[in-house]
């Protein structure tokens, strides 16, 4: 782990920005190409006739692919565009990063698109982070990862130089929600209480009838 | 069995095990006779296999669709998909608005297990539409010949709705239909404002059990005079629950609260003795004697590869449209060159899909709206609007109806994003904003799907593919589809429609409904609603199969599926492939019994 106070030699940095710009590089060519570049995927997946009452975890089918940096870049981001509040916990504490994972690791072709975003992207959080900071993200101060989310939540007034990075970013946070929004914590927090049984079905209750005025 | 010791062992052999295969294999082994059913996927049993409650959470990539699970993960759907590997299927063109889409299920019970179970009867005027409207085909048969077979198939397999005595929609008898399950909150505010515009909606009809049927009074109404298919139909029912008002019925229902071929038309008929079921086995032709009678199947132990040969009195295609298209074609023989039943040249043409195009709309009224359990008979709709313009001046003949689902359901990867633009705010949310966005908008948004009428054309039609054979060396289908200017005015007019409903709801969307068709338009199949190929009609030349759904060329081959309808309905064709194969199933009892088929 880098210090908050850690310097990088001159050497260290100038890697460090040819990471970035190459990372950036990536983004900028992902998508269409993408299916075409060795991902180092090898794994088939579940066939067409999964056993459906198992409970799967992450890694439970394929193997994971973040490494320690990238996962810790992951929680960070998960945590800042998932966090705490009064009603319910952040994004991390229900396993959206390990899920993020599970998804980007996966050998479908919809998954294998993102794979290339997210990893070049969170290889680039980090390496933006030294340049800004000289520090990964996942130890940026809270405000300095506000002001780089900042920077790339807005494709409209993004720099040219960040619109990959903001691809990445609504990617991530369209995976990061979608994770979390299916777990028990996440469906309750956004007012799904189905999925038991009842003896009869009654329709709206009187305050959900009052609230569209058709009480 | 080998094939040379094969023997008319059985009186009928079926191809296929869902909905019309099922239901020829209840109505002739309630009746003593000898079936065998031959099903090309596996053997599938909804009690076990269901995944009943279990959250996205819990699934590989939070149930996401794959190219192993096409209709995501939890769906009763194992092995079938519109693209399955060896058994492919090829389009004649390769415009991407021209190609057709199909669905195989391969498991016991076929596309029955995942059915989004809507049971609507077509009308009256569904069936006389070239006399009605002069386009299309007339059915050889009119809806007053088919009430009383809706009626029955709707007692055995359990529909709830109302009689609204609408036109072109017709009531069930009295005491036929179950209980209609309340409307949701958002199905309540369609109702409300839709009025304004003219537009009704109405209880939905959907095969599911809101409450138990009376397992008494059911089997003595459906066999009278038959004790021993009345105690067996008391059994079967018994053991099926009423709707747990949960678990989405794509899923299936291991309780039997739905219907499935394998639960309430393949359980009694196993339970009478009489069916035999062989699983895994691809059938690759009907086989004739001398004198051109159908005496039984060719086909292929899918585990082993081996051929094998299955020899009955009488045989039944119900193996789903276009599979049924594919046999009778590749049943080539020197009495039939051209292959089984298409001395009129009419295998494989006029395909019909249902007419489908969607919209939506996000409510602010729905936003925050107080939370509770939305679930209902979940999967499906409580609500839907039938088809209301009947005899109005429109530029496309025939109607549609709408489905729109709503409320707050079992999030999925996509329960919180696409909020963005109803923020007002620039750019992607997060942060604690981003949850507070995800509490107030998740369930207000709504879903519009219309489904409309289809005339047979020239243009949409099956044959065999010259070239691509599947992995067991069988010649597969290759696809024609053109839309023509019906179905194109005809969605133009759906989108303008759903955004009239939007509108009047206060809803706001996020782009102009399309007013170019063929941009919305889905795909020939991809409704999953594809009939025709071998269509009844009134004579010989026109049609292929008579009104009871008799090949004409080969009178002891029966079509029991939807290859036989002459056009598509503005509603779904199921229930109407279960009457349809129900009455056929009588005809065929009668001409065994008569000994005309022997």
């Amino acid at each position: 782990m880098i210090k908050a106070t850690h310097r990088p030699d001159r050497r260290t940095a100038i890697k460090w920005m040819m990471t970035a710009a190459a990372a950036l590089a990536v983004l900028e060519h992902d998508r269409p190409t993408w299916a075409a570049a060795p991902d180092g995927i090898n794994t088939i997946g579940y066939g067409m006739d999964p056993d459906l009452l198992r409970i799967y975890h992450p890694g439970d089918l394929w193997p994971l692919t973040f490494t320690d940096r990238q996962r810790r870049a992951a929680t960070a981001l998960c945590d800042v565009i998932i966090p705490a509040d009064d009603r319910s916990p952040k994004a991390s504490d229900v396993g959206v990063p390990d899920f993020i994972d599970e998804w980007i690791s996966s050998p479908y072709p919809e998954q294998r698109g993102d794979r290339h975003v997210i990893l070049t992207g969170l290889d680039w959080l980090d390496a933006e982070g030294q340049r800004r900071h000289g520090r990964d993200f996942a130890d940026f101060a809270p405000d300095q990862q506000v002001s780089l989310c900042g920077d790339i939540c807005d494709p409209d007034k993004a720099s040219p130089t960040l619109k990959p990075a903001v691809r990445f970013f609504k990617r991530f946070r369209d995976l990061a929600a979608g994770g979390y929004y299916t777990t028990p914590v996440g469906m309750r927090d956004i007012g799904y209480v189905g999925n038991v049984p009842l003896a009869s079905f009654e329709g709206p209750t009187p305050d959900a009838l009052r609230h569209i005025g058709l009480a | 069995m080998p094939l040379s010791k094969a023997r008319k062992e059985y009186d009928v052999v079926i191809v296929g095990s869902g909905a019309s295969g099922g239901q020829m294999a209840y109505t002739l082994t309630m009746e003593g006779v000898a079936v065998l059913m031959i099903e090309a996927g596996r053997r599938y049993d909804p009690a076990t296999e269901t995944a009943m409650f279990q959250t996205n959470d819990q699934a590989p990539l939070r149930g996401t669709k794959t190219p192993d699970k096409q209709r995501t993960f939890y769906d009763a759907s194992p092995n079938s998909g519109w693209q399955i590997p060896g058994e492919p299927y090829a389009n004649a063109s390769s415009e991407p608005e021209r190609e057709f889409l199909w669905w195989r299920s391969r498991q016991l019970g076929g596309r029955s297990n995942h059915w989004g179970r809507i049971a609507l009867r077509n009308g009256p005027h569904d069936f006389k539409s070239r006399s009605r409207l002069g386009v299309g085909l007339d059915w050889p048969i009119s809806y007053h010949d088919l009430a009383p077979y809706y009626d029955k198939v709707e007692l055995l397999i359990g529909v709830y709705g109302t009689n609204e005595g609408h036109e072109n929609l017709p009531n069930s008898s009295p005491g036929v239909l179950l209980p209609a399950p309340k409307f949701r909150a958002g199905e309540l505010l369609v109702r409300h404002h839709a009025k304004k515009i003219g537009i009704p909606v109405i209880p939905c009809h959907r095969a599911v059990l809101s409450v138990r049927q009376d397992a008494e009074r059911v089997p003595a109404r459906l066999h009278p005079r038959n004790p021993r298919a009345q105690r067996l139909l008391t059994d079967s029912m018994s053991r099926r629950s009423a709707c747990l008002w949960a678990t989405d019925c794509h899923r299936g229902c291991a309780v039997g609260a739905n219907y499935q071929s394998t639960t309430v038309h393949l359980a009694p008929a196993l339970a009478s003795g009489n069916l035999k079921i062989i699983t895994d086995a691809m059938v690759r032709e009907v086989t004739v004697d001398g004198c051109g009678r159908a005496d039984g199947v060719v086909y292929i132990d899918k585990n082993t590869g081996s051929e094998h040969r299955a020899r009955a009195r009488a045989v039944v295609l119900a193996a789903g449209s276009q599979e049924t298209v594919r046999l009778l074609l590749n049943s080539r023989s020197t009495l039939f060159p051209e292959g089984l039943g298409n001395s009129s040249g009419l295998v494989g043409k006029y395909i019909t899909d249902s007419v489908s195009s969607s919209f939506s709309g996000q409510f602010p009224i729905l936003e925050n709206l107080p939370v509770h359990n939305e679930d209902g008979a979940v999967g499906g709709p409580h609500a839907f609007i039938p088809w209301w313009l009947h005899g109005e001046p429109l530029d496309f003949p025939g109607g549609y109806h709408i489905e729109f689902s709503t409320g707050r359901k079992m999030p999925s990867m996509s329960a919180a994003t696409g909020f963005d633009w109803l923020t007002g705010r620039p750019g992607y949310a997060w942060g604690r904003q981003f949850k507070e966005d995800a509490r107030r908008y998740y369930g207000s948004t709504q879903g519009f799907t219309a489904q409309g009428a289809m005339f047979p054309n020239e243009h949409c039609y099956s044959e065999l593919d010259p070239v691509m054979k599947d992995r067991w060396g069988i010649p597969v289908l290759r696809y024609h589809w053109r839309w023509t200017d019906q179905e194109l005015k005809q969605v133009v007019h759906q989108q303008k429609t759903l955004a009239d409903l939007i509108k009047v709801m206060g809803g706001r969307s996020k782009g102009p409904p399309a007013t170019d068709a063929r941009k919305v338009i889905r795909n020939g199949g991809e409704v999953i609603h594809e009939v025709g190929g071998a269509v009844m009609g009134a004579d010989h030349g026109c049609s292929v199969t008579d009104r009871w759904g008799r090949v004409w060329d080969v009178p002891n081959l029966y079509v029991a599926d939807g290859a036989v309808f002459a056009g598509t309905a503005s509603v779904n064709p199921t229930l109407t492939i279960m009457a349809l194969a129900w009455r056929a199933a009588e005809h065929l009892l009668s001409e065994l019994s008569s000994g005309n088929i022997r």
